[in-house]
């Protein structure tokens, strides 16, 4: 039943090694991991102000921010550095999880499960596709590495607009950010009730809302820049 | 009325199950759901065959005993107009005629021991854990004495009305036993006597549930929804903040 290596254990110990603490960590990091999406779909749509707007605000990321506090370029490491240790946290949490529930779920000939969202039971295979997704969108902007329309010389802005002339780019793009919004709708209900805020039902209709809203507002929020390049809008 | 049951029939814990197809006719729509198993087992007897195990006890849905999985539900919370336990399912939720599919609870903190019967006694091992509070006995205390506010008194009884009948694992994706749980937790943390020993409680309780080898909760909700006691989704975020409140008290350490 027990297993013997975990006999030694106190029950504290084996408290903060519980699922629940699991969850917890898996909540907090996606978070951490919503709070960056917002702020990068917020500054994408600097590219409605021109390219001088769009280059700067891509530069002053990568060297400014929190200069003199540190020395220039500093922030944008320190960032990243923090950006993957949480989607490996969130990845090891959800994995450790996910091999417990395979290990104690149920198989049934005939089952009706009516209170599951289409989100809600995508969340494993549909972050396995994110992360690959993820994979793509950074090597084709960050590192460089597929250049679609685009060369290594280009500035953000020519890479974005000759990307986004591209009607399957855009497509792509879309289905990206709308695997993100659909693990969203259930991951920040789901986020913010293990982290106890689900405290009656108009909490949770409540926190139901807010997950719809929230990855509607960024499904809009990163859609506006490629439709508004593929339709001509930003040149 | 006339209908076809489909029941999961498997011999031992070992042994290959299958669904089995048995027809009753005659059965009454005032019938409850385990008095026309009766009925069939009776049939059974008489045709000299073995007949369908299941867990009953008092058949007035207040013990926690019974409960299959029909149609897919546990109770066949889908087929009943309002929630219930598998004994005070009445054969009028069904149509005449109607194909009807018996399964056991299936999770893996549930290993099951015969037909429609499983082992359910991890539950109990959580509950000793520490789903309970330590008083020293003697004649009953003034009621009084210790005042108890209205709004936890009340959602401590929401939550006691837990029967343990383990239906809110058979419905969960993850075969978590979280809703249970937190009932317990519940039910103890809104009472004053359940004070002294709140933090430890979560923290062993938590510990026993996921060493019975039952998964993680992901806040799916199909738990609640087919609870005979209607246990509300909220009282696992009240156990998930006394858990996190808990990791940064001593007790257990």
């Amino acid at each position: 039943m027990t297993p013997v290596a975990t006999q030694t254990l106190t029950v504290h110990q084996k408290a903060v090694r519980s699922s629940v603490a699991m969850k917890v960590l898996m909540a907090v990091t996606g978070i951490f991991l919503i709070l960056f999406l917002l702020m990068h779909a917020w500054g994408n749509l600097k590219a409605f102000f021109g390219p001088e707007a769009y280059d700067h605000y891509a530069e002053w990321l990568k060297s400014d921010i929190l200069y003199p506090l540190i020395p220039k370029g500093w922030f944008i490491w320190i960032f990243r550095v923090f950006m993957v240790a949480c989607i490996v946290l969130h990845m090891l949490s959800a994995y450790l999880l996910t091999v417990r529930s395979w290990g104690a779920r149920g198989r049934y000939q005939r089952k009706d499960r009516r209170s599951q969202t289409f989100a809600a039971r995508t969340m494993r295979w549909g972050g396995i596709i994110l992360l690959m997704l993820l994979l793509f969108h950074l090597g084709q902007f960050t590192v460089k590495l597929f250049l679609t329309g685009f060369t290594a010389t280009s500035t953000p802005y020519q890479a974005v607009v000759l990307t986004f002339s591209q009607w399957y780019m855009v497509i792509l793009y879309a289905l990206f950010v709308g695997t993100v919004c659909f693990h969203l709708r259930h991951g920040i209900w789901s986020a913010l009730t293990t982290l106890g805020a689900n405290t009656s039902p108009a909490a949770r209709r409540g926190l139901n809302y807010t997950a719809i809203f929230v990855a509607a507002l960024l499904f809009a929020g990163f859609m506006a820049m490629p439709v508004a390049v593929l339709f001509g809008g930003i040149k | 009325m006339k209908i076809t049951l489909n029941i999961w029939r498997q011999a031992n814990a070992k042994a290959e199950g299958h669904l089995e197809r048995y027809q009753l006719d005659g059965v009454s729509e005032d019938m409850s759901f385990l008095e026309t198993l009766d009925m069939l087992n009776e049939q059974l007897t008489t045709e000299d065959k073995e007949p369908v195990a299941f867990d009953q006890d008092c058949r007035e849905g207040i013990c926690g005993m019974c409960g299959v999985v029909i149609n897919g539900a546990p109770h066949g919370r889908y087929s009943s107009s309002v929630p219930t336990t598998t004994c005070q399912l009445h054969m009028r939720s069904f149509a005449d005629g109607a194909e009807i599919t018996v399964e056991p609870w299936r999770a893996g903190g549930f290993p099951l021991i015969k037909d429609l019967v499983v082992d359910r006694s991890a539950f109990d091992r959580i509950i000793q854990a520490g789903g309970f509070i330590s008083v020293n006995t003697g004649s009953a205390p003034e009621a009084h004495s210790v005042p108890a506010p209205k709004l936890e008194s009340d959602r401590a009884f929401d939550n006691a009305a837990c029967i343990g009948c383990g239906a809110c694992v058979a419905a969960c994706p993850n075969g978590s036993a979280m809703l249970f749980t937190a009932a317990k937790i519940t039910h103890l943390a809104m009472l004053p006597q359940g004070q002294p020993e709140r933090y430890s409680r979560v923290k062993s309780m938590i510990a026993q549930h996921d060493a019975e080898g039952f998964g993680g909760c992901t806040n799916i909700g199909e738990c609640a929804s087919v609870c005979p006691k209607e246990i509300p989704l909220e009282s696992i975020a009240q156990l998930n903040r006394d858990l996190m409140k808990s990791l940064f008290r001593r007790e257990g350490k």
